[in-house]
């Protein structure tokens, strides 16, 4: 399982693309909505935690397609499927190591991005952790909808209509969170929300990610 | 009654033939429900003294709204049925009933609109209700998609499956996460379900009958596009046996 784990991390890094593509695209989100709504610090700032957190979405969504398709065309999906690894375990470390590659770097170059979009200083801590705790339930259900859209020629599109509802209630909870930090307010039922989103989505969507898997790998 | 006599019209044959019996008596019914029931709405009711007469749009709005909602369920346990007893009609009238779940859905989305637009003077608010709606036809256009983006008839009748499954739990997640999100700046009204106590009875017999109307309409549509799907497949699989023969 680590040996998986650390070849899909290795080749995340080496194949270029997809580790630093994410954070790119981040930063052009970023750098384009002044340019959208106007330079004004206030403006700025009451919108940055929402911005911040679509900018985590859709940078999450841009590397969802690449989760399985390079191994589902050289083959490895099949030998990893016939491997004594259960595919519940199997779906589970792909989403964890799209979460190591996509998720921790914005949560870590999130504090940068909240200074370009003049972000209130209190709402830093609150931001960076909803991303912490919001990210890994984009991972999984991103793996989801990567694995329903294996097969297809050309699923990218398909995947973004069928994942994007799903990301609902985790990006109104995380921006919700974020939100009421930056104003100062209690970010406590929001928090807790979104981690149980999180850890209800950790626990249950392996399972359906994996039959969906089968069966097109069937 | 015996449960197992039910699972007999999982045979498409027997399915057909049945369903084309009850067909034209369920097209009758619900053609004579929906006339009587907007007739009686639009011109057989008192005007509202608050809304005047945009209320009347409410007999088109409230079936269609109960619908949207309805055809996703009934998509839930035909998905069910395919994942656990795998009947194919089962799919197949899951697929069909798809696109009327969004119809439904889009009508309830235009006419709260045009609803909307002389009572709350705006035609759209993102309001808990109405963003939901929003997100279920979402929902509906994604599982469309995903039905028609697939070759294999089996496997995309397995992943359409997982996927209303997965969405069903979303779509009520969402359902609950937009009430919460719109807490600070909550619209004042909101829509009709959350009225119906507040609606007099001469409002709601028509409506009711309008109701009828709706959930008779379609079960005459599914019926018809699950025929429809049966024979498509079945042309297919005899086009594929002469050429091969």
């Amino acid at each position: 399982m680590i040996a998986l784990l650390l070849r899909d991390l290795r080749l995340a890094v080496r194949a270029g693309g997809g580790f630093g593509l994410g954070l790119a695209f981040f930063l052009i989100v970023v750098v384009l909505v002044p340019f959208g709504v106007g330079p004004e610090t206030g403006l700025l700032g009451r919108i940055a935690p929402g911005i911040l957190w679509l900018g985590a979405l859709l940078a999450c969504l841009l590397s969802l397609d690449r989760i399985f398709a390079l191994d589902w065309e050289d083959g490895s999906l099949d030998l990893l499927a016939t491997s004594p690894l259960p595919m519940e375990g199997i779906v589970s470390l792909k989403a964890l190591a799209h979460w190591l590659t996509t998720g921790v770097p914005l949560v870590l170059a999130s504090p940068l991005f909240g200074l370009l979009l003049s972000l209130p200083a209190q709402g830093y801590a609150p931001m960076i952790l909803s991303l912490l705790i919001g990210t890994p339930a984009l991972s999984v259900i991103g793996t989801f909808g990567a694995a329903l859209t294996v097969g297809l020629k050309r699923g990218g599109l398909l995947l973004s209509l069928l994942v994007l509802p799903l990301y609902v209630p985790t990006l109104i909870f995380g921006a919700e969170m974020a939100r009421r930090g930056a104003e100062g307010l209690a970010v406590q039922v929001p928090m807790l929300m979104l981690a149980g989103i999180s850890l209800g989505v950790i626990a249950l969507l392996p399972l359906a990610s994996a039959a969906v898997l089968r069966v097109n790998l069937r | 009654m015996n449960l197992n006599a039910l699972w007999e019209y999982a045979n498409p044959l027997k399915f057909m033939r049945t369903t084309e019996r009850v067909l034209p008596y369920f097209a009758v019914a619900s053609f004579v429900c929906l006339v009587a029931g907007l007739v009686w709405g639009f011109f057989f009711t008192p005007e509202d003294y608050r809304q005047g007469s945009t209320v009347k749009i409410f007999y088109l709005h409230v079936p269609s709204a109960m619908m949207a909602i309805n055809v996703w369920v009934m998509m839930l346990i035909t998905s069910l049925v395919w994942i656990v007893r795998r009947h194919h009609v089962s799919a197949l009238a899951a697929r069909a009933a798809a696109p009327i779940g969004a119809v439904m859905t889009l009508i309830a989305l235009l006419t709260g609109a045009i609803w909307g637009q002389p009572m709350w003077g705006t035609w759209w608010a993102w309001d808990p209700r109405l963003t939901s709606f929003l997100v279920l036809f979402l929902f509906y256009l994604g599982y469309m998609a995903l039905w028609a983006a697939i070759e294999n008839d089996d496997t995309a009748a397995d992943l359409t499956s997982v996927l209303c499954l997965v969405g069903s739990v979303f779509a009520l997640l969402s359902r609950y996460a937009v009430n919460f999100w719109n807490q600070g700046l909550h619209q004042g009204a909101s829509l009709s379900l959350d009225k119906k106590e507040n609606v007099a009875d001469v409002f709601w017999y028509p409506a009711l009958v309008c109701i009828a109307g709706f959930v008779l309409l379609f079960i005459t549509l599914v019926i018809i596009r699950t025929n429809t799907e049966i024979r498509a497949r079945r042309m297919r699989a005899l086009l594929a046996r002469e050429r091969l023969g």
